[in-house]
């Protein structure tokens, strides 16, 4: 057992009647890491994070979490702590008394002095005296959050954080995830903003109907992945495409695009060719004004990922 | 597939983390606590029923018209004691059952609708505790609404009208102290049935979650149960329901008391309360709170909650009936006549004391009633609007009898009306002038009560 896994995870499989929600699912989490969970609906992302919290029990199959063996359910260790299906939060109560009453539930003296602090750094002080009824869906995220913060937590499991976050709502939460991985907590959050994914996650697992389809360092996912499309804005869009259109291994996808307020077009090609025609563009006198995917690495992959299963499993 | 990155930072700590352990009960009960007062509903019906019954029973008493047709209320004149017991009559048909389903009908179908059982179960690790906290904070508050009703209904009395002497409900007069003690055991003594509704509030709270229904389940058992007093069940199927304490506390107020339909119908309510708290225990904590599908609520309370509850009653019905003497209705010749000559006798003494007549007692006026139904045309039994009495009396050195006759409209419940139809003077609408100013003729309407359980005399 690796004391320094916050999870460790070995053929896990949970059923619900004929339903598997969970099939042979492997997870490692290191203490310290933010690790993503991604997967269409159903994939099982849910049920997952309730195992780490210890909502329930797996069927078979081994779970540690933070070093210590858990067979049943609500039996995950202490510092485990997050959130699933949304923050529980309770509407007739301020942001503060939410935050006090969770304190004194857990018997955490300590955790009552810090709400003040908490709430800061979630940024939420201004309507902490607020009832959390009237709280839009990201701030009833980040107050989910700070709720989670009360008792140190050395596993930190979020679904969905990101949701209804505005740019300052994700700032914070992403500053407080930063922060806690810096100091040893582990961070499985589940996500469907692939954006989000790629700031925070240094490691990725994509679920598809129960099963793990990859596991490791986004990095990996880009190297292991098929051809991206990648919007290409240049000074000539003429000479450009037309060096697109020599270049082996590059397919043009769409000839001319619209892209703030100029013209571009879509070419199909792995990084390696890519880099051939970028520095033939070189060559060529054509300056690269912008070169981006159309959708995310971690977005294609996931897409390209699952949906074959979702296909099969149709049929 | 796996990977493993290695951390960016030194953890804090290689140890394994220790086991949590659930939350304390004291903790759990706190919170719960804390949940329940922040509702403004809740917070209004505290209000409420610390304020409202005083108001209430201080404007009744201050109106010539008095609510007659309800126990007691044709006293609240006469004395600040009488009010609490109409607001006590009122509060077992209404507003109890009411705000039992508001607090334990909702106590756990509240997380359903907010979405947090979850995080409940991450913070407390235990459902059992979960289920316990949410028990005794639901009862916490419950016995503070019960509270409330009963010391502002009482305290508005007493400050409107005064501390007394109350009319009891065979005629004798009880001492304000006596008063007070009784009035006191009357609100006691409907907690049983009060917590057998709370407890049937809980069950139909965890098995139907969010539903409505769960909501109103302890109104609408409280509705069938009222519904089945107006029938003509038998005495034992009447008894043994939980709710008969709402009723039964009326023997309190006769003497001698009547305790054994006291005494049954709590013993009823206490086990109706454990049985459904232990039915909804059985179904919380058999719920799979991660499984989205879950299905599996109704199956489970029927099996653990309806089931176990028909059998409880059936098995109350039969022990009552086994154990007590009375049959069919409960309500027989011989005990209203008793009943009725009793409740006289008491009212003719008052009346003479109001009168400024030679004082007389109860056994010099050797008072008996003569009563049938419809005229003698059918069974002498049974509740009814139909009955009729002459009642029988004789006055210290007078040869000749008195009589006067009575038209008597029996609830099935025991509790009857009796109407003076004559003779005027005696038992006829007049004011008399008593020490606390004028009242209508205690002879003229009166209330009692017909033990159903006790045996009759002739059988």
């Amino acid at each position: 057992m690796d004391a320094r896994l916050a999870v460790r995870a070995r053929g896990i499989t949970k059923c619900f009647g004929d339903i598997v929600a969970l099939d042979n699912v492997d997870l490692d989490v290191a203490q310290g890491q933010i690790h993503g969970l991604v997967g269409p609906n159903g994939a099982g992302k849910t049920t997952l994070l309730g195992l780490l919290l210890g909502l329930s029990a797996a069927d078979s199959g081994e779970l540690d979490i933070l070093g210590t063996t858990v067979r049943r359910a609500l039996d995950a260790p202490d510092g485990v702590t997050g959130f699933v299906d949304g923050p529980g939060l309770y509407p007739s109560l301020t942001a503060r008394q939410n935050l006090a009453a969770l304190a004194a539930l857990r018997g955490r003296g300590s955790a009552a002095a810090r709400i003040d602090d908490i709430l800061a750094e979630v940024g939420l002080t201004d309507v902490a005296d607020d009832r959390a009824r009237g709280f839009s869906l990201g701030m009833r995220q980040r107050l989910g959050l700070a709720a989670a913060l009360l008792s140190g937590p050395r596993l930190l499991v979020l679904d969905e954080p990101a949701n209804g976050l505005d740019p300052a709502g994700k700032r914070h939460v992403h500053g407080v995830l930063t922060r806690l991985a810096a100091e040893g907590t582990g961070v499985v959050l589940s996500s469907h903003r692939m954006d989000d994914l790629e700031e925070l996650c240094s490691e990725v697992t994509i679920l598809a109907t129960g099963r793990v389809v990859f596991s490791g360092p986004l990095g990996k996912l880009a190297a292991e992945n098929r051809e991206l499309d990648y919007r290409l804005l240049t000074s000539d869009p003429r000479a450009a495409l037309g060096a697109a259109a020599g270049t082996a291994g590059i397919r043009v996808v769409e000839s001319t695009v619209a892209w703030r307020g100029a013209e571009a077009f879509v070419v199909r090609a792995l990084v390696p060719a890519l880099d051939e025609l970028v520095a033939r563009l070189a060559r060529d006198g054509v300056a690269v004004r912008e070169l981006a995917p159309v959708v995310s690495p971690l977005e294609a992959a996931l897409l390209a990922l699952t949906e074959p299963q979702d296909q099969e499993a149709a049929r | 597939m796996t990977a493993t990155a290695t951390p960016t930072t030194t953890p804090r700590e290689d140890t394994a983390a220790t086991r949590a352990h659930p939350v304390p009960l004291a903790g759990g009960y706190r919170f719960e606590l804390v949940k329940l007062v922040s509702q403004w509903r809740i917070r209004l019906l505290v209000l409420v029923c610390w304020i409202a019954p005083a108001l209430f029973v201080a404007a009744v008493s201050q109106q010539s018209t008095l609510p007659a047709d309800t126990l007691f209320g044709r006293w609240m004149h006469a004395t600040g004691w009488a009010g609490s017991l109409v607001v006590l009559g009122f509060s077992g048909s209404w507003a109890l059952p009411l705000l039992i389903s508001v607090v334990a009908g909702d106590v756990f179908a509240a997380e359903d609708r907010l979405g947090t059982w979850r995080h409940l179960l991450v913070a407390v690790r235990s459902p059992r505790r979960i289920f316990a906290a949410k028990a005794l904070a639901a009862l916490t508050l419950i016995l503070l609404l019960v509270a409330g009703l009963a010391c502002s209904s009482a305290g508005g009395g007493l400050i409107a009208v005064g501390n007394r002497p109350l009319v009891g409900l065979d005629g004798h007069l009880l001492t304000p102290s006596d008063a007070a003690v009784k009035v006191l055991l009357a609100w006691v003594c409907v907690l049983a049935p009060t917590l057998a509704l709370a407890a049937i509030g809980l069950l139909g709270s965890v098995a139907l979650g969010r539903s409505p229904m769960g909501l109103l389940l302890p109104a609408l058992v409280a509705l069938a149960m009222a519904l089945a007093q107006m029938l003509p069940l038998p005495v034992a199927v009447r008894v043994a329901l939980p709710g008969y304490a709402f009723i039964s506390w009326n023997g309190l107020f006769t003497g001698p008391t009547q305790l054994e339909p006291l005494l049954i119908s709590i013993a009823a309510g206490l086990v109706w309360a454990v049985a459904a708290t232990a039915a909804a225990y059985a179904v919380f904590v058999r719920r799979d709170f991660t499984n989205a599908a879950y299905d599996g609520t109704g199956r489970r309370s029927v099996t653990f909650g309806l089931l176990p509850l028909a059998g409880l009653l059936a098995v109350s019905v039969a022990g009552v009936a086994v154990a007590t003497p009375s049959t069919g209705s409960g309500i027989d010749q011989d005990k209203v006549q008793r009943s009725l000559a009793t409740a006289f006798a008491h009212l003719y003494r008052m009346q003479t004391d109001e009168l400024n007549r030679p004082a007389v007692t109860e056994a010099q006026l050797q008072v008996s009633a003569s009563c049938d139904r419809g005229g003698g045309q059918g069974d002498n039994e049974g509740p009814g609007n139909d009955w009729r009495c002459v009642v029988t009396w004789h006055l210290p050195g007078v040869q000749v009898s008195g009589s006067a006759v009575y038209q008597l409209d029996i609830s099935a419940n025991g509790r009857y009306v009796a109407d003076g139809d004559g003779p005027k003077e005696v038992n006829g609408y007049f004011l008399v002038h008593t020490r606390y100013g004028d009242a209508p003729n205690p002879l003229w309407q009166f209330d009692g009560n017909v033990e159903l359980l006790s045996a009759s005399s002739k059988g």
